[in-house]
């Protein structure tokens, strides 16, 4: 879908020696975000890499966010412009609190902005790479959507980013279901969560889940997960094959 | 010789080792001294840990022209900044300051920076800046080309609560093995601890430092080392 394009290797088509502003390439990157609707709202989960290349190097970083009183933000891609579309959505709520009307922001109007402004960056050649979900809950209103660094967005009733996609989208089409509770939720997530982590080179042993419902934002202390490798067949994968893998 | 231009989306390695940690009371910058122009070395005694003002220091690492000219912009700033507040700047806003400017020209700079200093509202605290402008407050953090050979290091002898003598000694050590092994680091190792009570500046030249393997002992001459040995030292 958006792989050509976010794929760093195959930027050489539209980016020259003349140009003074815009992002190549990233430096310090987030790994897979994950999100479902579940009965009081939205789950999202996230693992706290900030890889710097091949490198896991760094550990606790934050990569799930509130916005305002009735959302919440999960980024994936470079770190530093996530850290600076945080700064436009503290403005974004600041000046939509100023208003003082009663009046706030929701889900729907924050990922709307958040379309407008990575599509823009896009067709400027300087994008701000990232792929960002967006989660949350107005009045009884669950919502769920994505949008990626060239500005694709959608909502379903799950999203993920990156290896997210291909690993833990086939699990959650196949066990999603209205009004999971709170703990079906958190299983179903830790799932997805624990095969990335087997299967994502970026992913590391650490995540936040976070929850947003009417009554507002949670976001848990970071954890890790246990992982299985006492299967027979890890025991001695090569017997009768020596040399294979 | 041939030089490969080898995946050009891997991040830069930078010639340095810098390092930045927190202990109970303040922190401890720690740095090489050697710049390098390819292989020459240019400079074999500089001082890679710049004062922003009289409490928060920076290290850089990375292009020697990009990070001299930032801690010169962002020392500007911060003055005018501590006459307009009128007491001293606190390390969160110099460390914000510094990446405005890395994360604005992150088309033009190659440079990772580690900030460190202490004010009285938050005590101690280091912040890195890596390549790109993301900023990370950290308990401790490894900068440079020689930081590479320090994450299992740190990983393995890094403590939360550590006393002034333990962070300072840990620095010494992790920027002598990044030296050991890393060509684009070497020369001394330069400390700067920051703390309530001030700024204190520390020189560690080679001989003052532990020997790794397959490293020996330094001596002045061969002859030194004949006339003490046993009675065949020259094996042919």
């Amino acid at each position: 879908m958006n792989s050509f394009d976010s794929n760093p290797a195959t930027n050489s088509l539209i980016s020259s020696e003349a140009d003074s502003q815009r992002t190549l390439y990233p430096y310090v990157t987030g790994t897979s975000v994950v999100g479902i609707k579940y009965k009081d709202g939205i789950l999202l989960a996230a693992d706290m890499g900030g890889s710097y290349g091949s490198t896991l190097r760094y550990k606790s970083v934050e990569r799930l966010k509130p916005v305002g009183k009735h959302s919440l933000i999960g980024a994936s891609g470079e770190i530093s412009d996530f850290q600076e579309i945080m700064r436009y959505l503290d403005d974004l709520i600041l000046s939509d609190n100023m208003w003082d009307d009663g009046n706030s922001l929701g889900p729907k109007e924050v990922h709307n902005y958040l379309t407008r402004v990575m599509y823009n960056r896009r067709n400027k050649f300087n994008p701000l790479w990232n792929s960002l979900v967006l989660g949350g809950v107005k009045n009884g209103q669950k919502y769920l959507g994505t949008v990626s660094m060239i500005g694709v967005h959608y909502e379903d009733n799950h999203v993920a980013t990156g290896f997210g996609n291909h690993l833990a989208r086939p699990l959650l089409r196949d066990e999603w279901r209205e009004n999971l509770t709170f703990e079906e939720g958190v299983i179903l997530l830790e799932k997805c969560m624990r095969v990335l982590l087997y299967r994502d080179r970026s992913a590391v042993n650490k995540l936040q889940i976070a929850k947003i419902t009417e009554e507002g934002v949670t976001i848990s202390p970071p954890y890790s997960l246990k992982t299985f490798w006492n299967f027979s067949a890890f025991e001695n994968p090569t017997h009768g094959a020596e040399g294979s893998w | 010789m041939d030089v490969s231009a080898g995946d050009l989306n891997a991040p830069h390695s930078m010639g340095t080792t810098i390092i930045g940690v927190t202990y109970d009371g303040g922190v401890v910058l720690g740095a090489d001294s050697r710049t390098s122009t390819g292989m020459y070395v240019a400079n074999r005694a500089s001082d890679k840990i710049t004062k922003l003002t009289d409490n928060v220091y920076m290290c850089r690492s990375g292009s020697a022209a990009d990070s001299q000219i930032v801690s010169d912009y962002v020392r500007y700033f911060l003055h005018q900044h501590t006459i307009q507040l009128g007491q001293p700047s606190t390390v969160k806003v110099a460390a914000n300051l510094v990446r405005l400017l890395s994360y604005n020209n992150k088309n033009m700079l190659q440079t990772g920076l580690i900030i460190g200093g202490w004010d009285k509202y938050e005590g101690g605290k280091i912040y890195g800046i890596p390549l790109g402008g993301t900023i990370l407050e950290q308990p401790f953090a490894i900068g440079g080309s020689g930081s590479s050979y320090l994450y299992g290091f740190f990983d393995q002898a890094w403590k939360e609560g550590m006393t002034q003598e333990e962070a300072e000694q840990l620095v010494v050590k992790a920027v002598s093995l990044a030296i050991a092994r890393d060509g684009a680091s070497g020369g001394v190792v330069r400390t700067v601890t920051i703390n309530s009570e001030g700024v204190t500046r520390k020189f560690y030249p080679g001989d003052k430092l532990s020997l790794w393997h397959e490293e020996l002992e330094p001596q002045n001459s061969l002859l030194d080392i004949l006339s003490t040995g046993s009675p065949e030292p020259m094996v042919s």
